[in-house]
């Protein structure tokens, strides 16, 4: 434990060992079904301790039911789930080492913040004093110590947010389970608890599982995340590997967006910021063809272009919008579209293995 | 077409458009006018004739101000004893009602299927289409010594109860009565509660009677409260139960103001008697109040 100095409040969770090379989490074989509908279809996961995890995909990719799974608050048709080395498969969500945010926060409106966060302290009876410390504590850490006296609903989303971290940190968890918790936020608050969770799982180093379909904020945040599709998981690994090597065209259009070309290698995905646009042919050992633009959308940093290939197909290129002046583009223009052959990433068919 | 303006109702609607207070007090005058003269007033008018009394010879009222029935109530035993019977039995059935209507109602909202939640609240409501005479002598039919309790009772070869003109009777009555009143406030304030705080309070690491506990109960406590107000009321006002099924000594606040006012001719003291159930419901809706149950109907 790297924060605190109690252990007290989490008699289910398997702490004492510390080797690292034990995984936080462990699922093997985990289905689970609705109706006869496949939800979640064998998965194998294996999360480090300390990890930041995400989980990504479109609604019904069976992200949230995996999680939910992992919480408790589903009951699993086949399968294990191992918390750290602890099978908890059969356990109660209250008998499991793991809390969660959730993501409409589920505060309890008729308590204040500082009873929000302390409620799970008083249910395993931490001893008054210890409980008062702790709340104060993780108030202190979510930055919310100024509003500890205020009902939930004197709240706005972000500070709601907050609250609901804190309520689920205090137990000190080893795995910290969050269901999409900041998309109910605008974009600036989004992008600022970004910044802000990454920085209270460092200073607390526990597990996070995160369940997000927001590719972009899987992308800042996670140091593995993992595909989800169908109830499968597509592709897992790094944000840069899955961005830049996805395994299927799936992957590839999910996590940003990426253009389909055919090479003399196959299929392959060129992303949009590796594509150059210019009114002149192409040049020697450039990939490409011509077309011309139907769509400009200034997006601020970037500037993204759609252009009708001549072959039929459309691509689509991003283009900083530097001060260096280059030339710029209009709907109608003519362009010639350019790649390098080492900006290409072939899509092998099967999608690799899950762990 | 006609120019915007120009007929009459048009005119008219532009009027009200631009003085909404107008429109406020043409849509609300005619009911508070039949509120003020047909309910409030007659209430006015028997308020104060609960201070005024009776010449015992002629039975005319005589106007003067009086305390003599509010002294009559409270120190002759009977009916200190009819207002204290009346009173604890709205409190004994409440409490009952509420004993019944949370796990009915936490089923009802949260555990059963939608089709079920169609059936079970058809069947819950369904009585209240039925005459209330029709219920009671249904009880009575099941209570008396001859009724259907009794029968089965024998036939299992249990000691048979007498139930019927009693005090349980009406208890019994009374709770069955008013259970519905009960039941749909609970279970919209059980509907409102999101899933999700039971999730969490789970995930804090309650188990289900501590989330009961502490999280269902208190967020429902307005429902529990409004829907008090319903059987409270509806027991402490009532003077049918306690005369078919009630004993001979079951009387209740209604039974002696029916009584004082058709039988002894003694309007004042019905009035007085009535005025002592106002204030006992006038308590109840300001407790009611402080509870929150307003916010939730």
């Amino acid at each position: 434990m790297r924060w605190g100095s109690k252990t007290t409040g989490q008699p289910a969770s398997p702490r004492g060992v510390n080797g690292s090379s034990q995984p936080g989490i462990t699922l093997r074989g985990v289905t689970k079904r609705f109706g006869g509908q496949l939800a979640v279809h064998d998965v194998d996961l294996d999360i480090a301790q300390g990890e930041f995890f995400t989980m990504l995909g479109p609604s019904g990719s069976g992200k949230t039911t995996l999680l939910r799974l992992i919480a408790g608050f589903e009951v699993l048709d086949a399968g294990t789930i191992i918390l750290e080395g602890v099978d908890v498969t059969g356990l109660p969500p209250y008998q499991r080492g793991v809390n969660t945010v959730f993501q409409d926060y589920a505060l309890f409106p008729h308590f204040s913040v500082a009873q929000n966060v302390a409620y799970g302290l008083r249910v395993r009876r931490v001893p008054a004093s210890e409980r008062r410390e702790r709340v104060e504590r993780v108030l202190d850490m979510v930055r919310m110590s100024a509003f500890a006296d205020r009902r939930p609903t004197q709240l706005s989303g972000g500070q709601r947010q907050r609250v609901a971290l804190a309520r689920a940190i205090v137990n000190e968890p080893s795995v910290l389970l969050l269901d999409e918790p900041l998309g109910a936020l605008d974009l600036k608050l989004r992008q600022e608890m970004q910044v802000e969770l990454k920085r209270i799982q460092r200073q607390i180093g526990i597990t996070f599982i995160y369940v997000t379909h927001d590719q972009e904020e899987a992308l800042t945040m996670s140091d593995r995340l993992a595909v989800f599709r169908d109830g499968t998981i597509e592709q897992i690994g790094h944000p840069s590997e899955v961005y830049e090597q996805p395994a299927s065209e799936f992957v590839a259009s999910f996590v940003g967006t990426s253009n389909v070309v055919e090479t003399n290698l196959g299929r392959a995905v060129v992303r949009p910021e590796k594509i150059e646009l210019s009114s002149t042919s192409l040049a020697s050992g450039e990939l490409g063809g011509t077309g011309h633009i139907t769509d400009v959308a200034y997006l601020g940093m970037v500037t993204r272009y759609t252009v009708a290939m001549d072959e039929g197909h459309t691509m689509s290129a991003v283009r900083q919008n530097s001060s260096l002046e280059r030339q710029t583009f209009t709907i109608g223009d003519r362009v010639t579209v350019a790649w390098k052959l080492h900006d290409a990433f072939p899509l092998t068919n099967q999608s690799i293995a899950a762990g | 077409m006609a120019s915007p303006a120009n007929s009459l109702t048009q005119r008219t609607g532009a009027v009200l458009w631009r003085r909404p207070w107008l429109r406020g007090a043409l849509t609300l005058s005619p009911p508070l006018l039949w509120f003020l003269i047909i309910y409030l007033a007659s209430l006015a008018v028997m308020l104060v004739t609960a201070f005024f009394s009776t010449d015992a010879l002629t039975g005319n009222i005589s106007h003067q101000w009086t305390w003599s029935n509010f002294s009559q109530i409270v120190h002759q035993s009977v009916y200190a004893s009819i207002v204290l019977r009346t009173l604890t039995m709205a409190v004994v059935v409440t409490i009952t009602d509420i004993i019944i209507a949370l796990p009915f109602s936490f089923f009802l909202a949260k555990v059963v299927t939608w089709r079920w939640r169609q059936f079970l609240l058809a069947l819950l409501l369904l009585p209240l289409w039925a005459s209330y005479l029709a219920k009671v002598y249904a009880w009575i039919n099941i209570l008396s010594d001859k009724g259907v309790l009794p029968g089965i009772e024998s036939r299992l070869g249990l000691p048979t109860t007498h139930l019927a003109y009693t005090n349980v009777a009406m208890w019994i009555v009374f709770s069955y009565l008013w259970l519905p009143f009960m039941i749909v406030p609970v279970y919209s304030a059980f509907e409102r509660v999101p899933d999700s705080l039971m999730e969490a309070s789970s995930d804090l690491g309650a188990g289900s009677w501590r989330t009961f506990r502490w999280v269902l109960i208190p967020m429902v406590l307005p429902g529990i409260v409004a829907g008090s107000i319903f059987t409270f009321s509806l027991t402490l006002g009532d003077f049918i139960t306690p005369l078919l099924i009630g004993g001979s000594s079951s009387n209740f606040i209604g039974n002696a103001i029916y009584d004082s006012a058709l039988n002894g001719g003694n309007l004042p003291f019905a009035a007085a008697l009535a005025f002592i159930s106002i204030i006992i419901m006038g308590g109840y809706l300001l407790m009611a109040r402080w509870a929150g149950a307003f916010e939730a109907l």
